[in-house]
This record gives C-alpha cells, structure tokens and sequence, in this order.
C-alpha cells in the first residue's frame, strides 16, 4: 500500500462511519494542572482507537471521562447522540451501555468470578439469574475461564482477572469497551492472553477506546492512533503511517525512546 | 444471697429486659447507622452535612444527657413512649453515632477501584452501596462494630436511672434489702453481663472469620 492509499483509508474510516463518541471542546482542570485542551474526538461505530501517549499526558482521564468517572469543566461528550447526563440514573443508565475495563481489573472480591459477571445483568438489566448465570457461563468460555467460575477474584491470576473483567463489562451488552490501561498492571507472559481477548473483540467488530503501551496491539487491531502529549491530541493517524512515519516532534521523540530496546 | 436465688426469675427477668434493649437498640441503631453512613459518603452535600452534624452532636454528648432529653425534656414537649420505647430511642440515638462513624471507617477501607466498577456497570450510588461496597465495608467494619455493639450491651444499663427494671436496675434492689451479701450480689450480676458479652464477641468473631474465609 503506498502512503497516499493510507491516509486516505483513515480519513475514510471517520468519515463514513456512523458517529457513537463524540468529544466536542473538552477541557478539565485538576486545580491549575491543565489535564484535558481542547480535546475533539470523533469514534465511529465498530472504530477502535488506540490512544497512546507518555504518561502524565491526560489520556487515562479522557477514557474515564468518557463515562464521566471524571468530570470535565468545559465542553461536551455525547453517546449515540445523546449527551452524558449530570448525575443519578440517567447517568447509571448511560454507564451500563458503555464497558469499561481497568488497569488494576478492580473486580468485586466479594462475589465469585460468575457472580462478578451476572451481577449487572441481574440488578441493572433486570434479566433473571437463569438467564444471566448461562450468558454468563458463555461470556466466560469466550475468554477462556471457565472453569474458574466459582472461584474468588483473589484466586485468579491478574491475567485470568482482567479476562473476567472484560466479560463483566461484556455481559452488559455495552454499545462501545473503554479499556484504560488494560495490561500495565500484568506479567508480561500475562499480557499476551488479555490482547487476544481484545483482538478478538475488536474483530467482532466493537467500538473500542484503548488506552495503552501495547504497540503491537496498535498495529494489528486499531484503526486509528490518537497521540497525547500535556492533555492534547497532538497527532491522530492510522496506526502504520503513525509507527513508520509520525509527523510531530513529540511522537518522534516518544516513539523513539519507547521503540529503540 | 439466698434472696436473690428465691428469687431467680427476677433476675432473669431484670436480664431478660437488658437483651431486649440491647437488640431492639441494636437493630435500630445499625439501621440508621448505616442510613447515616451512606449520608456521609452520598452525593448530596445537605445529607452529608447533616449526617456530619449529628455524628458530631451525639459524639460529644454523654449518654446520660440523651436519657434526659429523651425521659424528661421530651415528654414536656408532648413526644412521650413507653419506658421501653423510650430507653430503646435513648439508646438508638446515641449508638448509631458510633456506628456510622465504624461503618464509614469501612466504607474507605474499601479500594475506589471498586466504587467505580461498579458504577461503571450502571449500578446506582445506592445499588453500587448495597451490592458492592456495603458488603466488603462490613468486613472490615466487624471488629469496630463488635466494640461499639458491646458498649451498647453495657449502656443499657443507663436505663436504671430511668425506672427501666433491667439487670442493673434489679441488682440496686437486691443489694439495697441484701446489705450483708453486696459482693456476691454484685458479682452474680457482673458475671451475668460477662456471659452476654462474650456472647456477642464470639458471634462477632465467627462472624468476622467466615466473612474473611470467603475473600481468599
């Protein structure tokens, strides 16, 4: 493919897709740390965008503002057309339509790992425990646990927790996955088995936000690569064109100090 | 001595009274506890102030001063109870101070991590309490809570003062027609409170174990 073919596929994934996320002017202070500028953002429906970045460059806290874990000062965020809502059950409503996966998988150690999985369905979708606890066995399955199913979270490796944690968010049948960070916390020979989780997940064709270090992950299932630098989007390009051939001197020199060992 | 074995049944009786305020009291007390608790850590800045306020308030007033308020200056304001009702109130009033103070203690012990997965899978504030941070926050909230529940136990006695014929109450009686037997008297009804407490504190403890068993 010459250089040209590729950005003109990128420009053609934002444009045709139908919009599901889009960020509109966002800002946010943390007292008088800028940690969001002016952030636009437009995801398409089946996108998967890969936000990389060095750390301290705000793009953890623009995936939890996605979900409004954190709040912003200015500007809008808006899902399938609607805009986030403040605060109560309008807000609780939006969250079950978007997943969210965390660094520190952050499953409840209270409940087995089925438990872990059913648990919205059952109090938030209303489904019953029948119903839930089968979708839940096959969710399991599809990320290879199982069998670990009556187990606790402590029981299970970091690994085998961040796959339940994605099949927790899964269960909810989310519109879009927003993974922050997903394999940072994990043992290297640990990672491999959550990205193909996520490969595959992307395959499927779901909206995804990733927030991670994982370039090979960038390569192979992103569509597009958001660079952060100081709270902005200092370049976005399809992945190829932005590992080969970045064209900001923040990236260069990011991705020269992460590629060189 | 003799007296009071003629008289057993009112010894159990005068006891008997004591585990009904303790339990009605109890009851009441980690109901609104937790209602308190869940003020403190809520959303809504009225409710946590006023929840601050009271746990501050009753914090810092002794129990006697509540049983007056409650016994005397009350009823002059035409709210009046049964002396049952009334003791119950007393101490419901001054314990769940105590016990939202324990329950928030555990609520904070419990990671952000999972406040926010659990609102992340769209569980209301509420929801996410009672499914998820409420559970784990008990956990660690058991041993300050056994505590505060033995403190309870003893306040009852309190109620004496206030015609409630509890155990302390009763041993007064005896002691007062039994001069010479004093000590034995004290000692009968002492140990008697030593066996309600180290019943509460061995149900707190198996309590505390199972619960930690179910984590690893």
């Amino acid at each position: 493919m010459t250089q040209s073919e590729q950005e003109s596929g990128a420009s053609a994934t934002s444009m045709t897709l139908e919009p599901l996320i889009v960020l509109d002017g966002v800002n946010k202070w943390f007292g008088d740390l800028h940690v969001l500028r002016d952030i636009n953002l437009t995801v398409g429906k089946g996108e998967v965008v890969v936000v990389i970045g060095p750390s301290g460059s705000g793009k953890s806290t623009l995936c939890r503002a996605i979900n409004r874990l954190e709040t912003i000062d200015q500007g809008s965020i808006t899902l399938d057309g609607r805009a986030l809502p403040q605060e109560g059950k309008a807000l609780a409503a939006l969250r079950a339509e978007v997943g969210m996966v965390f660094q520190s998988f952050n499953l409840f150690s209270h409940k087995t790992i089925l438990e872990n999985v059913t648990l919205g369905p059952i109090k938030v979708r209303g489904r019953s425990r029948v119903e839930a606890e089968k979708r839940g066995r096959a969710l399991l399955d599809r990320v290879g646990v199982a069998h670990q199913a009556d187990k606790y979270p402590a029981q299970l490796s970091g690994g085998q927790q961040q796959r339940v944690a994605i099949a927790r968010a899964l269960a909810m049948e989310p519109k879009a996955m927003l993974f922050d960070e997903p394999t940072s916390a994990l043992d290297p020979e640990m990672i491999k088995e959550v990205l193909d989780v996520m490969v595959d997940l992307a395959e499927r064709g779901m909206t995804m936000i990733v927030v991670t270090h994982e370039m090979g992950f960038a390569r192979t299932a992103g569509n597009r690569v958001v660079f952060m630098a100081d709270g902005a989007i200092v370049e976005e390009n399809t992945p190829a064109q932005f590992f080969t051939n970045p064209e900001s001197d923040r990236a260069k020199d990011f991705l020269g100090k992460i590629l060189k060992h | 001595m003799q007296d009071v074995f003629n008289q057993f049944d009112l010894v159990l009786k005068a006891f008997w009274l004591t585990i009904q305020l303790f339990l009605l009291s109890g009851v009441c007390s980690l109901l609104l506890g937790v209602l308190l608790a869940g003020m403190r850590v809520g959303p809504v800045s009225v409710l946590r102030g006023a929840a601050a306020v009271y746990v501050t308030v009753i914090r810092n007033t002794p129990l006697l001063m509540i049983f007056i308020f409650v016994f005397v200056a009350a009823p002059r304001l035409d709210v009046n109870f049964d002396f049952l009702t009334k003791g119950v109130i007393a101490l419901t009033i001054y314990t769940s101070a105590f016990v939202c103070e324990a329950i928030r203690s555990g609520i904070n012990s419990v990671p952000l991590g999972q406040a926010e997965a659990a609102r992340s899978i769209g569980l209301t504030f509420i929801g996410s309490m009672r499914e998820v941070i409420l559970p784990q926050a008990f956990r660690a909230t058991m041993p300050p809570l056994a505590s505060v529940l033995i403190a309870l136990l003893k306040n009852t006695s309190v109620g004496a003062a206030f015609g409630l014929l509890e155990a302390t109450a009763r041993m007064r009686f005896f002691t007062n027609n039994n001069a010479d037997d004093r000590m034995l008297i004290f000692l009968t009804f002492a140990a008697g409170y030593v066996v309600l407490v180290e019943l509460l504190s061995f149900g707190a403890s198996r309590l505390e174990r199972k619960w930690r068993v179910a984590v690893r």
